[in-house]
C-alpha cells in the first residue's frame, strides 16, 4: 500500500492554520502522517489491536492498561500524533482538545450496566464507572501531555467536519489557543475508528516536517478527506 | 469591541420548584430540597438522599403539554418543561426570522427509561423506542422539534460542567454571528446507572450535603433542567426584549490531573475563573458573589476553595454552594446554578450555603451562612466543574436599563 | 498465609489491570500506594470491591482502606481476621 498522501489534499501555502501531524486508526490499520505504521491482515480482537500498537510504539505508560477502550483508542491516537510533532513548546493553557464521536461512552456504559443489573452479581466497579463519560478520554490525553487549555467532546450521528473545524477555529480566534488536538474517536463493540489531528499556526517549511510529510491546510475538506482516508 | 451577550429569558425545574417563581420562593425558605428516592428503581432506594423532582412521569407529560408516548424519557420531559418556560420568557415565538439555535447538555440522555427496558430488549421488543432514546442528542432533538427551533441544534456532554459549556458555546455562536439567538442549558434525570456509579466512588453523603464544611461527607445527587435565552446586542435591538442580565465572561480549562478528582491546588478551577474574569474586563473585587461548584466532597471543596483564594487573594467575595437546595444536578447544574445566580442579581439576594457549621481548616474563608436580602449584587461568578477535569466558570452582570 | 498472599497478588494484578507485573514483582511488605505500582484513589476503591466480591468483606468508610490496603500482607491479615 502506498504511503504517500492522496493528491486531492489541499496543501497549505499561506500563513494559515495547518494540520501538522495526524493519526488514523481503524480496526486493524494505523496510519501516521501518511505512513502505514501498523497493519494486520486479519482483524484481530480490538483490545489486542490497541495493546499491540501501544507496545510496538514503545509508549511506556502503565495507566494505559487501566483505561477503557475509548480512552485507550483516543490516547493512543493522540500519542502517535504527538510523537511526530511535539507540543512541548506551548504553554499548557494554550493547547486545546476537541474530540467527537457518535456512540459517546456507550461501550463502557454497557459494561457498567452489567455490574448493576441484578442483585446476585451486584458489584459496581469504580474504575469502570469513571469511564462512562466520553470526555474522560480527553482528560487522559491532557494528563499525559500536561495540556490545560479548553476541551470539548462533541457527539453527532456521523463525522461533522464543519462543526469541528468551526469549533477549533473559534478557539484559535477568541480563546488564545495556539495548538489544538482535534478529531474523531469512536468505539462500539468490536469496531473502532480514530482520526486525531494536531492543528497549529504554522506554515510549511521547505521540506515539510519529518521529511516527507508537509502540513495540510486545516479546513473542513481536509478533515473529511482524512476521515475517508481510513 | 466584540458584541455583548444578554440573557433575555429563563426556565427551570428541579426538586425546589417547577418554574422560576416556585424555585425563587423555595430558596427564600433556606431549607434543603432533597429527600428520599420515590421514582428511581434502585437497590439504593432507602439509603440515599436525593434532589428528585416530585412529579411522576404522567404528571411530567401533563406539565410538558404532550400526550404520554413511548420514547420520552423523564430527562426529555424535564427538558421540555424548562425549555417551554424559557421559550415564553424570552418570547421566542416572536421574530421568527431570527436564526435561533438550541444547545442542550445532558450526560444521562434517555438512560432513565432505557435502563428499565435494556436488559431484555432483544427478547421483549415492545419498548424499543426507549432504547433509541438512550442517545444524548435524542432529548435535544425532541425539545427542538416541539419548540420549532431548526436553525441549529447540538448536545454537549462534558459531565458536570455540560450545561455551563452549552451556555458558553451559545454565547460564542452569537459573538461570531453564526446565530442571532440561542436557547442554551441542560437537563439531567436521576438514574440507577449514575446513582450506583457515584455510590461506588464513595462520594455520596447519606445526609443533606455540607459544602465547605470541615465535616463534609459528599454529594446528594439531584435532577432537573434549566434553559437560558441568549441574545446578541444586535438581536436585542430587533426583539426589544428587556435583558435579565449580561453574560459578561466565560472560561473553560482542563485540569489534567485525574479522571475524577480535582488537583489539590485547584489549578483547573483557577484558570477557568481567571479566564472568565479577564474576558469580563472586571477586577476581582468587582465580583460580589461566587456561586461555587461546592459539591460537598472532601476533594472538590478544598480544591475549589484554594482556587478562589488564589484568584481573589485576601478580598474573597461572598461564596456559597446552592447544592444542598437542589442536589447536584450534574449535567444540568451549570444552567440551574446560572439561573440561581441571575436571581441574586435580579432580586438583590445571596443564597446561603446550607448545613455549614465549621470552616475547612486549610481555608481562610467561610461561605455565606444566612440568606442575605436587600444586598446589591452586581456581578456573580458561577462555577461548574466536571469529571475529566473539565472546568467552566461563567460571569453574569447586572444591566442598567 | 503465604498461599493467601500469592492469591491476593494475582487478584490485585487482575482487578487493577497491572499489565506486565507478575506476583514476583510485588513485595508483600512494601506499600501498595505511593511509589512502586503507581496506584491511585480509584484503585483504592477497586480494592474495596475486590474484598467484597471475593471475600464477602464490606468496607463502608473508604478512609479505613488506608490501613487495610497498606500492603499485600496487611490486606491478607485483614481478610484472615474478617472473612465470613
Amino acid at each position: 500500500m502506498a504511503g504517500a498522501m492522496p493528491p486531492s489534499f489541499i496543501r497549505n501555502n499561506k500563513m494559515e492554520r495547518s494540520i501538522t501531524s495526524y493519526s488514523l486508526l481503524h480496526d486493524n490499520k494505523v496510519i501516521v502522517n501518511g505512513r502505514i505504521i501498523f497493519y494486520q491482515e486479519n482483524i484481530i480482537k480490538f483490545a489486542d489491536f490497541l495493546k499491540t500498537v501501544f507496545k510496538q510504539e514503545q509508549l511506556a505508560y502503565p495507566k494505559f492498561y487501566k483505561m477503557d477502550t475509548l480512552s485507550k483508542l483516543g490516547f493512543l491516537a493522540a500519542e502517535l500524533v504527538l510523537k511526530e510533532k511535539s507540543i512541548e513548546g506551548y504553554r499548557p493553557e494554550a493547547v486545546g482538545v476537541v474530540l467527537s464521536n457518535s456512540s459517546s461512552s456507550l461501550d463502557t456504559d454497557v459494561a457498567h450496566n452489567e455490574t448493576i443489573r441484578d442483585r446476585a452479581s451486584y458489584f459496581p466497579s469504580p474504575s469502570v464507572f469513571v469511564y462512562t463519560l466520553p470526555n474522560i478520554v480527553i482528560g487522559e490525553v491532557c494528563i499525559k501531555n500536561k495540556i490545560k487549555g479548553e476541551n470539548a467532546f462533541l457527539i453527532s450521528e456521523t463525522f461533522n467536519g464543519r462543526l469541528l473545524c468551526e469549533y477549533v477555529n473559534e478557539l484559535f480566534n477568541n480563546e488564545r489557543v495556539e495548538a489544538c488536538l482535534c478529531g474523531w474517536v469512536e468505539v462500539m463493540g468490536n469496531s473502532c475508528q480514530a482520526m486525531v489531528a494536531l492543528v497549529e499556526k504554522l506554515a510549511p517549511g521547505p521540506d515539510g516536517i519529518n521529511g516527507s510529510f508537509k502540513p495540510l491546510l486545516f479546513n473542513e475538506q481536509n478533515l473529511n478527506l482524512l476521515m475517508k482516508h481510513n | 469591541m466584540p458584541q455583548r451577550i444578554f440573557i433575555t429569558g429563563y426556565g427551570i425545574i428541579s426538586c425546589i420548584g417547577n418554574n422560576i417563581e416556585e424555585s425563587f420562593n423555595f430558596l427564600l425558605g433556606s431549607k434543603p430540597g432533597t429527600g428520599k428516592i420515590n421514582h428511581v428503581q434502585t437497590l439504593l432506594r432507602d439509603e440515599l438522599l436525593v434532589g428528585e423532582v416530585t412529579k411522576s412521569l404522567d404528571e411530567l407529560f401533563d406539565m410538558a403539554g404532550i400526550q404520554p408516548a413511548d420514547g420520552y424519557s423523564r430527562n426529555t420531559l424535564l427538558g421540555i418543561i424548562a425549555a417551554r418556560e424559557a421559550f415564553a420568557s424570552g418570547r421566542l415565538d416572536q421574530h421568527t426570522e431570527l436564526r435561533t439555535g438550541l444547545i442542550s447538555a445532558t450526560t444521562v440522555g434517555g438512560m432513565d427509561r432505557c435502563e428499565l427496558y435494556y436488559n431484555d430488549f432483544l427478547t421483549n421488543d415492545t419498548r424499543n423506542s426507549f432504547i433509541d432514546s438512550y442517545d444524548c442528542a435524542d432529548s435535544t432533538e425532541k425539545i427542538a422539534q416541539l419548540l420549532g427551533i431548526h436553525d441549529f441544534t447540538t448536545t454537549i456532554s462534558t459531565a458536570c460542567s455540560s450545561a455551563a459549556n452549552a451556555i458558553m458555546l451559545g454565547a460564542r455562536m452569537l459573538r461570531t454571528g453564526k446565530l442571532d439567538r440561542v436557547m442554551a442549558g441542560g437537563c439531567e434525570s436521576l438514574t440507577r446507572f449514575h446513582l450506583n456509579g457515584f455510590n461506588a466512588l464513595k462520594i455520596l453523603d447519606k445526609d443533606s450535603s455540607k459544602p465547605f464544611d470541615i465535616n463534609r461527607a459528599g454529594i446528594n445527587l439531584g435532577e432537573g433542567s434549566a434553559f437560558l435565552v441568549l441574545e446578541s446586542e444586535e438581536t436585542l435591538k430587533k426583539t426589544g426584549n428587556v435583558p435579565l442580565c449580561e453574560l459578561a465572561g466565560w472560561g473553560n480549562s482542563c485540569e489534567a490531573f485525574h479522571q475524577t478528582a480535582s488537583s489539590p491546588d485547584g489549578i483547573g478551577a483557577y484558570l477557568a475563573m481567571k479566564k472568565a474574569l479577564d474576558m469580563s474586563g472586571m477586577a476581582p473585587r468587582e465580583i460580589d458573589y461566587v456561586n461555587a461548584h461546592g459539591t460537598g466532597t472532601d476533594n472538590n471543596d478544598l480544591s475549589e476553595g484554594r482556587a478562589i483564594e488564589k484568584l481573589f487573594g485576601t478580598r474573597i467575595p461572598l461564596v456559597s454552594s446552592t447544592k444542598p437546595f437542589t442536589g447536584h444536578t450534574t449535567s444540568a447544574a451549570g444552567s440551574i446554578e446560572a439561573i440561581l445566580s441571575i436571581l441574586c442579581i435580579r432580586n438583590g439576594v445571596v443564597w446561603p450555603n446550607l448545613n455549614f457549621r465549621e470552616r475547612i481548616a486549610e481555608l481562610s474563608f467561610s461561605p455565606v451562612e444566612k440568606l442575605m436580602t436587600d444586598t446589591e449584587v452586581n456581578a456573580v461568578m458561577s462555577n461548574s466543574f466536571g469529571f475529566g477535569g473539565n472546568d467552566t466558570s461563567l460571569i453574569f452582570r447586572k444591566v442598567e436599563v | 498465609m503465604d498461599e493467601l498472599i500469592l492469591k491476593l497478588k494475582q487478584e490485585v494484578i487482575e482487578q487493577l489491570n497491572l499489565e506486565d507485573i507478575t506476583p514476583d514483582d510485588i513485595n508483600p511488605d512494601l506499600p501498595l500506594f505511593g511509589e512502586g505500582l503507581g496506584l491511585d484513589s480509584i484503585d483504592a476503591l477497586e480494592l474495596i470491591v475486590l474484598l467484597e466480591k471475593n471475600y464477602g468483606i464490606k468496607i463502608e468508610d473508604p478512609k479505613d482502606g488506608k490501613k487495610i490496603f497498606h500492603s499485600i500482607r496487611s490486606m491478607a491479615e485483614y481478610i484472615t481476621e474478617h472473612k465470613k
